[in-house]
């Protein structure tokens, strides 16, 4: 099998290969979804409001965007184990140990873009907001809507940080045959295997697959834009 | 509506991570921290399957080096540990978080080299001068540097032969603290020799320019052993389960389809069960 071999594995609808496809896709959405969750209100919080020590935990926040995958696993399977104070929850070596991983990884990314996105916005508005008397949760959801195409490439952003790291997932998952194994692993896998052509054919297809979320999430924006007109 | 919308996401979320936990009652899995050794030669994937068919347990496989994988074990992370380096196997149980220790199965070590043989030591059956002559020829050397069990193996055989290169550290000598993978692609990106299982060096797919310099020393010997963490130190580990595969693993059934797997007609690992073990399992 070579480099061709996994993008026809994938073409003939090989299930492994499928699965595979379909966990990475299924673990890196759901730790954008669980990012945003926290990242975009933190963000829009951090641009609109003023108190203390708040250069430093933006400071804080753009630094942590640079988070290390390997250090997050860790962090996560120290938490995770058995032996650490979440191991009751049984979720080390499982998919929802490695969403959790890739979520801490990104909810920075997500919180200090959204910081950035909002508070340029927000000088915008200032005026008009001021002037209509808008309350504080009102200036967040009238923001984070206008500012939503932004934001999208924020979810991008995130999404392919996500999608390419491998320490976390390899340290939390344990790149379990059919259950915790992702893109990344297998094709550090392979590679360990010796089967470089084979890693460098997976690694084009998951290259394709972030080409093909990004157009998907452009003609989603190209069409709204137009539509919102 | 912002915050309903974030409150949905957050329930969806944490819903996703909850399904992917394993729910204990309906749940016939086990964990296996195991060696690369034992995935990248194939030999789970022959034996999984059969074992799957005749008991319905899921057996889920983390691959690390030996030293890691009993620290899974230590942290009840992994129901059963399945590793190549017997005294620390033994003292996974002496200290009480493995319940007992059985053999399974061997193979041996080889050291690998670059067809060029800079030490001139293709051929030899002596592990020992082999050694000593790439320490006097300062030839390039790989090593795992990962506390594996080929890597306690190399230790121990460097020991053997009066020299300390990973004390002394000379720039030949190379760690590289990864899996036997990596260390064979580094080995014959450099040029280097490496110690390597069969079974890793047999299925190794990027062989290039290495080959076997020294095959056969009795010293070369690679024992693996099977033990069930102890459900006493961590109660979350599946005691019947594991000992189930771990049944199955030393028993003749188990025995001979560790005997049958061969990669290009040749045998990887050779059981080497307890007979009287072999009896009482049947």
């Amino acid at each position: 099998m070579d480099g061709v071999g996994a993008f026809s594995l994938l073409l003939s609808g090989d299930p492994a290969l499928f699965a595979i496809v379909r966990l990475s896709l299924f673990v890196t959405l759901s730790a954008v979804m669980l990012a945003a969750a926290f990242g975009l209100p933190f963000g829009a919080f951090v641009a609109l409001t003023q108190f203390r020590g708040r250069g430093g935990v933006i400071v804080a926040l753009n630094a942590l965007m640079g988070l290390p995958p390997v250090v997050v696993g860790l962090l996560v399977f120290l938490a995770l184990s058995r032996s650490g104070p979440l191991g009751f929850l049984g979720l080390l070596f499982t998919p929802g140990a490695m969403i959790i991983a890739q979520a801490i990884l990104i909810a920075p990314i997500i919180a200090a873009l959204t910081r950035q996105v909002i508070e340029d916005l927000w000088v915008e508005y200032c005026d008009e907001f001021t002037a209509m008397d808008v309350s504080p949760l009102g200036r967040v959801a009238a923001l984070l809507w206008d500012g939503r195409f932004s934001l999208v490439t924020i979810f991008l952003a995130g999404f392919g940080r996500a999608a390419a790291e491998v320490g976390a997932v390899m340290i939390v998952g344990g790149n379990i045959d059919g259950f915790t194994r992702v893109m990344t692993t297998t094709i550090a896998l392979e590679t360990s295997k010796g089967n470089l052509p084979l890693a460098i054919g997976l690694g084009l297809v998951l290259i394709a697959i972030v080409v093909a979320v990004n157009t998907l999430a452009w003609s989603v924006r190209q069409w709204s834009e137009r539509h919102a007109g | 509506m912002r915050t309903r919308l974030i409150a949905q996401l957050l329930a969806a979320a944490a819903v996703t991570i909850g399904a992917s936990a394993p729910s204990a009652a309906q749940d016939k899995s086990i964990i296996v921290a195991s060696t690369t050794s034992t995935q990248d030669s194939g030999l789970f994937s022959h034996l999984l399957p059969l074992f799957k068919a005749k008991t319905a347990i899921d057996v889920k496989v983390v691959a690390q080096g030996t030293g890691q994988a009993l620290d899974t074990g230590r942290r009840g992370d992994a129901d059963v540990v399945f590793v190549h380096a017997k005294a620390q196997e033994e003292k996974l149980v002496a200290d009480g978080f493995g319940v007992k220790r059985f053999d399974v199965m061997y193979n041996d070590f080889v050291l690998i080299g670059p067809k060029p043989d800079p030490a001139r030591i293709k051929g030899s059956k002596d592990i020992l001068a082999a050694l000593k002559a790439i320490h006097l020829a300062a030839a390039p050397f790989v090593s795992r540097g990962d506390k594996s069990g080929t890597h306690s193996a190399e230790l121990a055989l460097w020991k053997a032969a009066m020299l300390d290169p990973a004390g002394a550290k000379p720039a030949w000598y190379r760690e590289i603290g990864q899996g036997m993978g990596a260390a064979l692609n580094t080995s014959s990106a450099m040029g280097a020799y490496v110690l390597s299982d069969r079974g890793t060096w047999i299925s190794f797919k990027n062989k290039d320019a290495l080959e076997i310099v020294v095959e056969g020393d009795a010293k070369l010997f690679n024992q693996y052993g099977i033990v069930l963490v102890n459900p006493d130190k961590h109660s979350a580990v599946k005691k019947d389960l594991g000992q189930a595969f771990i049944d199955w693993m030393i028993s003749k059934e188990g025995q001979s389809e560790i005997r049958s797997y061969r990669i290009e007609g040749q045998q990887l690992f050779f059981p080497n069960a307890n007979p009287e073990h072999l009896k009482k399992t049947e």
